[in-house]
């Protein structure tokens, strides 16, 4: 902590400025000890539905999350990022059907495809402004929706990818043991929010604050936007891709609605759900809208109407997604002003 | 992929007519659609993604003013004026709160009215597919036009769309109104400064949006079906147009509607699984070489 801020008495601003490495060493320790109680979740609670509402956080937080690296800290409203989500469960569910190797190699291999895909499809999209960037990004969505439907031979079409997708074991990890995969879901979601977390507080994650904030000044002071973009967009899509495979891994197949354009939607609506500013809103946000949605779907057929209720709720009651709207009223409450970012 | 189909159908004049005749009415149904779309963007800088609820409306109110009434004209009107004042409701109600704030929330209120929307219509006119049936009036042999079948409820629909978007076309150029309207859009600011009621141009313009799109759905209720997520399709379908065309002008809505209609029709001979994608190809191919739109300004 430095002299200033020990004279204005802001504990909530030390974390920001602390030290690069302690920073560094602290995230590692919280990110050990999350995934430490995550794991023994099982040995407490023995339920099942627990350990499959866990994973499909874990696919859909990753998912969430990644988008936000866009959305919420570049200002890049993707209407299409669930093509990767989607790309991610097609890529690596057919590598383990059509060539049998071993899950890693099929894991690194999607994770490849995903980057040359949104490598050309970014170069493309990120030239463009606001909403004509999210209508090319839908618009990329839909064709890669499109193809899956239509490449009957390959992707099964709108019967998706059946019959199971093997899943033989490596390193002792026996994926089609339940505990196994949620083990290995918790620990990749664990390890993609320590990097994604990395990436934001990184000097690179600055640029991207600041391209949102004002993308002009950004490239007159020589920040190259394009790169930029491009690059969190790229990266963005390889921890989508990573929600896809686990997804894939879940349901031990993939459907077309993975690639959707409602996937985009939900991902956009858990984000505004959970809140932009801060790094866990996405993963509040998927936490909500899961249990919203088993509730819901439990409760009435009218799961839509209750939806979008709560939707409103949000959008014209908050006007933020819940962790923004904690952090601020924590923030109001100190009578400090709660740093954004 | 059916190439020969499609080389057949453009070899033959029966063919190309009844295909062109129903890119028109895929075009003519969307541009109505979309040219609400586009007028509520321009003039209120919203993305209406409830848009397409409308279209569902007008044909669900065209549907039932027919059942009760057997009269035609009175359902046109019914899905008109419906969703004219739905459109006025939900504009003033709820869209009016959420103009100073982010994009996000103006998509979010209403993704939530897409959803609601859905929902109401179920409840109120059930899950199932519904039609409405062709008016007697229509019910006579179609003309053959260099041997292509065209059936005279479709040379309506096309006159009605046209007569459409003549008249907004010229009401916009050359009415007080219209110059009014367009002043709100370039600078709402100074149009209320001189004493118009902006939130009345900002309330009519989503009414007038939202009963194009109701009388798209109520002149589509007697040739698809109803049902309860239908304006869904339309929407993103019309969403193309616009974007193709260029985010708030009008001509570039009915020339993007135009060329997404054929290639819908023509699309669907030679590419039959794949129609859609060749729409999204189109609008990436659109976008990536003229990144506002056929049609678009660059606005700051």
């Amino acid at each position: 902590m430095t002299e200033l801020q020990a004279e204005q008495g802001a504990p909530a601003l030390d974390v920001a400025h602390a030290q690069p490495k302690t920073r560094r060493n602290r995230d590692l320790l919280i990110a050990l000890a999350v995934f430490i109680v995550l794991a023994l979740l099982p040995a407490v609670f023995g339920s099942k539905v627990l350990l499959d509402f866990v994973i499909r956080c874990a696919a859909y937080g990753l998912f969430a999350t990644s988008l936000n690296l866009l959305v919420g800290y570049t200002g890049l409203i993707s209407f299409g990022h669930g093509m990767f989500f989607g790309l991610g469960a097609y890529g690596f569910g057919l590598m383990m059907q059509k060539t049998g190797v071993a899950v890693p190699v099929a894991f690194v291999a999607t994770l490849a495809i995903t980057f040359f895909v949104a490598l050309v499809i970014g170069a493309i999209c990120v030239r463009l402004k606001e909403i004509y960037f999210a209508f090319v990004t839908l618009a990329f969505q839909m064709l890669i929706h499109s193809t899956i439907l239509s490449w009957v031979s390959l992707t099964g079409g709108d019967q998706g990818l059946r019959g199971g997708i093997p899943r033989p074991s490596f390193l002792g990890i026996d994926l089609s043991n339940q505990l196994h995969l949620y083990v290995t879901s918790c620990a990749l979601l664990v390890i993609g929010l320590f990097l994604m977390h990395r990436i934001a507080q990184s000097p690179f994650g600055y640029t991207l604050r600041m391209i949102r904030d004002n993308a002009m000044r950004a490239s007159f002071i020589g920040i190259d936007v394009w790169r930029a973009k491009l690059t969190i967009f790229v990266l963005a899509a390889l921890f989508a891709s990573t929600g896809g495979i686990i997804m894939a891994l879940f349901v031990s197949g993939a459907y077309p609605e993975f690639a959707y354009w409602t996937i985009s939607g939900e991902g956009i609506f858990i984000n505004m759900l959970g809140g932009v500013t801060t790094f866990l809103g996405p993963m509040v946000g998927t936490v909500l809208l899961l249990i919203l949605n088993d509730t819901v779907t439990r409760l009435t057929d009218y799961h839509g109407l209750v939806l979008g209720i709560v939707i409103l709720f949000f959008a014209i009651g908050l006007r933020k997604g819940l962790m923004d709207f904690a952090v601020e009223w924590y923030g109001q409450r100190r009578n400090g002003a709660g740093e954004r970012g | 992929m059916d190439l020969d189909a499609l080389t057949g159908c453009l070899a033959s004049s029966a063919c190309l007519v009844t295909q062109t005749t129903s890119g028109f009415i895929i075009g003519m149904l969307l541009f109505l659609v979309a040219v609400g779309l586009t007028l509520i963007f321009g003039v209120l800088k919203v993305v209406n993604f409830s848009h397409g609820a409308f279209y569902m409306f007008g044909a669900y109110f065209a549907m039932t003013a027919y059942q009760l009434s057997g009269s035609f004209a009175l359902a046109m009107l019914c899905g008109a004026a419906g969703t004219a004042i739905l459109g006025l409701i939900f504009e003033r109600v709820f869209m009016s709160r959420v103009y100073g704030a982010d994009v996000l929330m103006q998509l979010l209120v209403c993704y939530a009215f897409v959803l609601i929307f859905d929902d109401v219509v179920r409840m109120i006119w059930g899950p199932e597919f519904k039609s409405m049936g062709m008016p007697a009036a229509f019910q006579v042999a179609p003309l053959f036009i260099a041997g292509g079948v065209v059936p005279p409820y479709y040379l309506l629909l096309i006159g009605v769309a046209l007569a459409a978007a003549m008249i907004l076309g010229l009401g916009l150029a050359r009415t007080r109104i219209g110059k009014v309207i367009r002043a709100a859009a370039h600078n709402p600011g100074m149009v209320s400064a001189l004493g118009i009621n902006t939130g009345l141009i900002y309330g009519g313009v989503f009414a007038l949006g939202g009963m194009l799109a109701g009388l798209a759905g109520a002149l589509a209720a007697p040739v698809r079906s109803l049902t309860p997520g239908m304006g869904f399709s339309v929407l993103i379908e019309s969403f193309i147009v616009t974007v193709i065309g260029g985010m708030g002008s009008i001509l570039g809505a009915l020339i993007g509607a135009i060329l997404i209609g054929m290639i819908r029709s023509f699309g669907s001979l030679g590419f039959p699984l794949f129609t859609e994608g060749l729409m999204y190809l189109f609008m990436v191919i659109v976008l990536v070489s003229r990144p506002t739109g056929l049609f678009g300004k660059e606005v700051a």
